[in-house]
């Protein structure tokens, strides 16, 4: 015969995904990091939460003491300034999605960041926790890399600052040591004549890209290319740059046949890995599709699509 | 076991508080210490937007966000929108029922909330957009048109456009 067994709260039990862990709320930044430098590797920071709650309840991290950094009010600061647009570690999806101050100084960080998640995670996730779990496929992560940003990091010993090419070491591993606390990043000036685009697809919108192209290039009187930076996610262990298809545009007028062999060597530059979301051939291919669909849109040369 | 944390919120405008462990989540809290079973827990990692809430007015996913965090906001859930007293629908309730915009109705408080949020925000939100927003939502019944229709007619209500009918049934 069948029995029910009673509801977990009538036997005084209560699931729980997530192991134990102890909470802190400090108000300030000095009292985190003397909070995290305390405790080291039994310590981890929160802030919305978006990616570190998943990693919680599968039991993939499991700290003894979570530090909710989110009430320090210092930190969800968007300063735009001649050395460049710098966001604080707690600075939303949704705030910079928002703010036409960024709209104007960075607008291909702007149109990366739409692609990222959900409309009730683009409420909560931060800019901080982005860089700090370092998906290789995030936008985020991503635009850091392409832009040359640099990473400020507050720790006990006081504040050091890392380019995003150095601190993303592997799928989410970074250069972040115990006691580490991401206060902010900076990315440099991006003149408004600049050319730039966007291009990640995802199977559903919202879902993490199978392969995602940012790039950005100026352009001279002569309509020479210079200074081309072409990065990539979902490709590898972590964002990279594309150091081969810039050469291929670097110097050169941009013409459709050029378009296309910037990006064969987008796709001869990486070898993706399969996975359970795409073989790598998959992938690899992808990416050559959106680097020329992402040069096509930056030039405004219209193209036949090669794949 | 670690130690409980009192917290305290505002909850559909009444205060309430909680004595929580602090890896409790927000939809845990609402649904077994203040039997709010009205926000319903689908996937508990972020994925299916069942429990929906609002802090602050801000749409968020319950289950991504600790109760402890929570503590000294407002939070709206299902049971605190407009018009949930059955007698009285408010106008997305009433849009829901008029459209069939539910099934089963597993994935509905989420769905609701969701849309509260955004009309609340953007009462001229498009159907491009109610689309957009509403990807954060499972449903595995409706197929959405219904859904968005419905958010559509419910756009006046809150300051948006007169609803025109049937032009996004596909």
């Amino acid at each position: 015969m069948l029995t029910i067994p009673p509801e977990p709260s009538q036997c005084g039990i209560r699931s729980m995904k997530p192991a134990a862990f102890d909470y802190a709320r400090p108000e300030t930044l000095d009292a985190a990091i003397a909070l995290l430098a305390r405790h080291g590797s039994e310590a981890k920071p929160i802030a919305g939460g978006q990616s570190l709650m998943p990693m919680l309840a599968f039991r993939l991290a499991a700290p003894r003491l979570l530090v909710d950094i989110t009430r320090i009010t210092d930190l969800n600061r968007v300063e735009v300034s001649p050395n460049g647009l710098s966001l604080g570690a707690l600075v939303r999806w949704r705030d910079i999605e928002r703010d036409p101050r960024v709209a104007q100084a960075h607008p291909l960080l702007r149109e990366a960041v739409r692609h990222v998640a959900h409309y009730q995670i683009r409420n909560r996730g931060t800019v901080g926790g982005s860089l700090a779990h370092a998906d290789p496929a995030a936008e985020l992560p991503g635009i850091a890399v392409t832009c040359d940003a640099r990473i400020v990091i507050a720790g006990a010993r006081g504040r050091r600052k890392i380019t995003a090419t150095e601190f993303f070491h592997g799928p989410l591993m970074t250069a972040l040591d115990d006691g580490e606390l991401i206060v902010a990043l900076e990315l440099p000036p991006f003149p408004s004549a600049r050319r730039w685009a966007f291009e990640e697809f995802a199977r559903r919108r919202g879902d993490f890209a199978l392969a995602g192209v940012a790039l950005f290039y100026d352009v001279d009187p002569a309509g020479r290319v210079s200074e081309a930076h072409v990065g990539a996610i979902g490709v590898s262990d972590t964002p990279i740059r594309l150091g081969e298809a810039e050469a291929v545009i670097n110097g050169t007028v941009l013409s459709e046949q050029l378009i296309h062999k910037a990006a064969a060597a987008a796709s001869a530059g990486v070898e993706p890995a399969d996975d359970i979301h795409a073989s790598g051939a998959y992938r690899r291919s992808l990416l050559g599709v959106l680097t020329e669909r992402a040069l096509a849109r930056a030039s405004g040369i219209p193209i036949a699509e090669s794949a | 076991m670690s130690n409980t944390v009192r917290t305290a919120f505002v909850v559909n405008g009444k205060s309430a508080q909680a004595d929580v462990e602090p890896r409790t989540t927000l939809a845990d809290c609402l649904r077994r210490d203040l039997k709010l079973t009205g926000t319903h827990i689908g996937c508990e990692h972020g994925v299916c937007g069942a429990c929906t809430v609002l802090i602050d007015g801000e749409a968020v996913r319950a289950c991504l966000t600790l109760a402890v965090q929570a503590d000294g906001r407002a939070i709206t859930t299902v049971e605190g929108l407009p018009g949930a007293d059955p007698a009285a629908l408010g106008p997305l309730q009433a849009a829901f029922r008029k459209h069939h915009a539910l099934q089963c109705g597993f994935c509905t408080p989420g769905i609701l909330t969701t849309a509260h949020a955004l009309l609340s925000e953007e009462p001229h939100a498009d159907a491009e957009r109610i689309r957009e927003v509403l990807s954060g939502n499972l449903c595995r019944c409706t197929g959405y048109v219904t859904i968005v229709e419905a958010v559509l007619e419910a756009r006046a209500a809150y300051g948006g456009p007169a609803y025109q009918g049937g032009g996004h049934h596909r």
